[in-house]
């Protein structure tokens, strides 16, 4: 069974994903190689199984002018949310905003862009969480269980409270690892949509919960006592902050 | 500016740029939830959260970003309807013994019928049938693939390669069935 092709490899090449030179390899090894051989034709016959039994269904005509519908509907102008742009309350302030401004913007738009890797990196944590199998390392909603555990794992130690009497269930928490550091995973649901509230130290002045959506979720993040906070879920963006407001007390 | 001509132009390139991918919106959907109506709802989910994101929308592909929508509005869903029910584990060792009886067989696998071969899929463990589909059915690159699961090439390279040989088993063991029966 030695120096058969890498199965990965036989895939890719029935894929046309293999470049030039790997291609020409495999195509040598499956001269030689009858088992590899058979199973490239095996799996051929497989695809061509696959496509003859037409997966492919259309959405019913009823279904797409619903959504033309529904589309429309959402169309209209709605309010905007007003947590993120806070204006400043006096004038003065908002002049020495606009000089400082000109010289921040290289800052400004660096920051921006490792602010945009971050929620990409949160975002793709949430869904991960998701998967069935990795929500949780400690399942409970007692607080003074989950935050016990914490302690030993990591070198701070998060905030951990149930807020169940105000609609927010703790469910539980796990370790994670974004941005570069350890940070805790402290995971809430409200009417069963998934809530993973991340944190992790963080040097700076305390900052205002700031919501933004990123990839189709809504997150909201904030600084205070020296930890970096972030929320994400599913969920609509008032009741999202809602959360954050309710942490922060 | 005016808000109302503003949106107009929203929806507009929206009804340009993605409605067009619905049918992928949609099929993604249908094979993932596995059944028409909650297809509709998560596909019709996954249309509104796409329009309301739209301003997020860097002008890459529309279709693999759409696709990435409804895959996490999929997995929302999927945790919505069952909290703690973690998905069928796939036990590779309980069919090894097909795989090993079934090699040079390609002419079984050509012969599936429609039935047996929808029926494999739907079998498939959640992580494989999304990239499986999404080869199959979309076409799509293991580049755009691994973009819209969000997971390393290596990754979707092994998933597509292990997906496939579940297929196989799964499409076999259907086969077996029916030759046991029509001969027993």
């Amino acid at each position: 069974m030695a120096n058969h092709a890498q199965r990965n490899l036989l895939h890719a090449y029935l894929d046309d994903e293999l470049d030039l030179v790997r291609s020409m390899e495999l195509e040598d090894h499956l001269a030689e190689c009858g088992d590899c051989a058979n199973e490239i034709a095996s799996y051929r016959a497989l695809r061509e199984g696959v496509q003859a039994a037409d997966l492919r269904q259309q959405p019913s005509a009823e279904f797409r002018s619903n959504l033309l519908r529904e589309l429309r509907r959402q169309d209209q102008p709605q309010p905007t949310a007003v947590v993120h742009r806070r204006i400043p309350r006096w004038s003065w302030a908002a002049v020495a905003a606009l000089l400082l401004l000109a010289s921040a913007a290289l800052v400004l738009d660096i920051s921006q862009r490792s602010e945009r890797r971050l929620a990409t990196e949160i975002v793709a944590d949430h869904v991960r969480s998701l998967m069935a199998t990795h929500l949780m390392d400690v399942a409970t909603s007692d607080q003074h269980t989950v935050k016990p555990w914490f302690t030993g794992k990591l070198d701070f130690s998060p905030q951990v409270r149930d807020l169940s009497a105000d609609g927010f269930e703790l469910a539980g928490g796990r370790l994670e690892y974004l941005d570069g550091h350890s940070a805790a995973a402290i995971v809430y649901q409200r009417r069963k949509h998934v809530i993973n509230l991340f944190t992790w130290p963080t040097s700076g002045a305390d900052e205002e919960p700031r919501a933004m959506a990123h990839q189709g979720f809504n997150l909201v993040e904030w600084k205070q006592a020296g930890m970096y906070y972030c929320a994400i879920s599913d969920l609509n963006r008032q009741e999202l902050t809602e959360l954050a407001s309710l942490l922060r007390k | 500016m005016d808000s109302s001509a503003d949106s107009g132009e929203k929806i507009h390139r929206f009804e340009a740029l993605v409605l067009p991918h619905l049918d992928s919106a949609y099929n993604l959907a249908r094979w993932m939830t596995r059944n028409t109506s909650d297809a509709e709802d998560v596909a019709q989910e996954a249309m509104m959260r796409a329009f309301r994101f739209f301003d997020t929308f860097r002008g890459e592909d529309a279709r693999v970003w759409l696709l990435t929508i409804v895959r996490n509005t999929y997995l929302t869903w999927v945790r919505r309807q069952m909290p703690q029910q973690n998905s069928a584990e796939f036990d590779e060792r309980l069919h090894s013994d097909i795989e090993s009886a079934l090699t040079p067989e390609s002419e079984l696998l050509r012969q599936a019928t429609t039935e047996q071969v929808r029926h494999a899929i739907e079998n498939l463990p959640a992580e494989f049938r999304e990239v499986i589909l999404m080869r199959e059915l979309e076409q799509l690159s293991y580049k755009e693939i691994a973009a819209v699961t969000r997971s390393p090439l290596g990754t979707v390279m092994s998933r597509i390669s292990r997906g496939r040989s579940m297929l196989r088993q799964l499409i076999a063991r259907e086969k077996r069935k029916m030759e046991v029966r029509q001969h027993g």
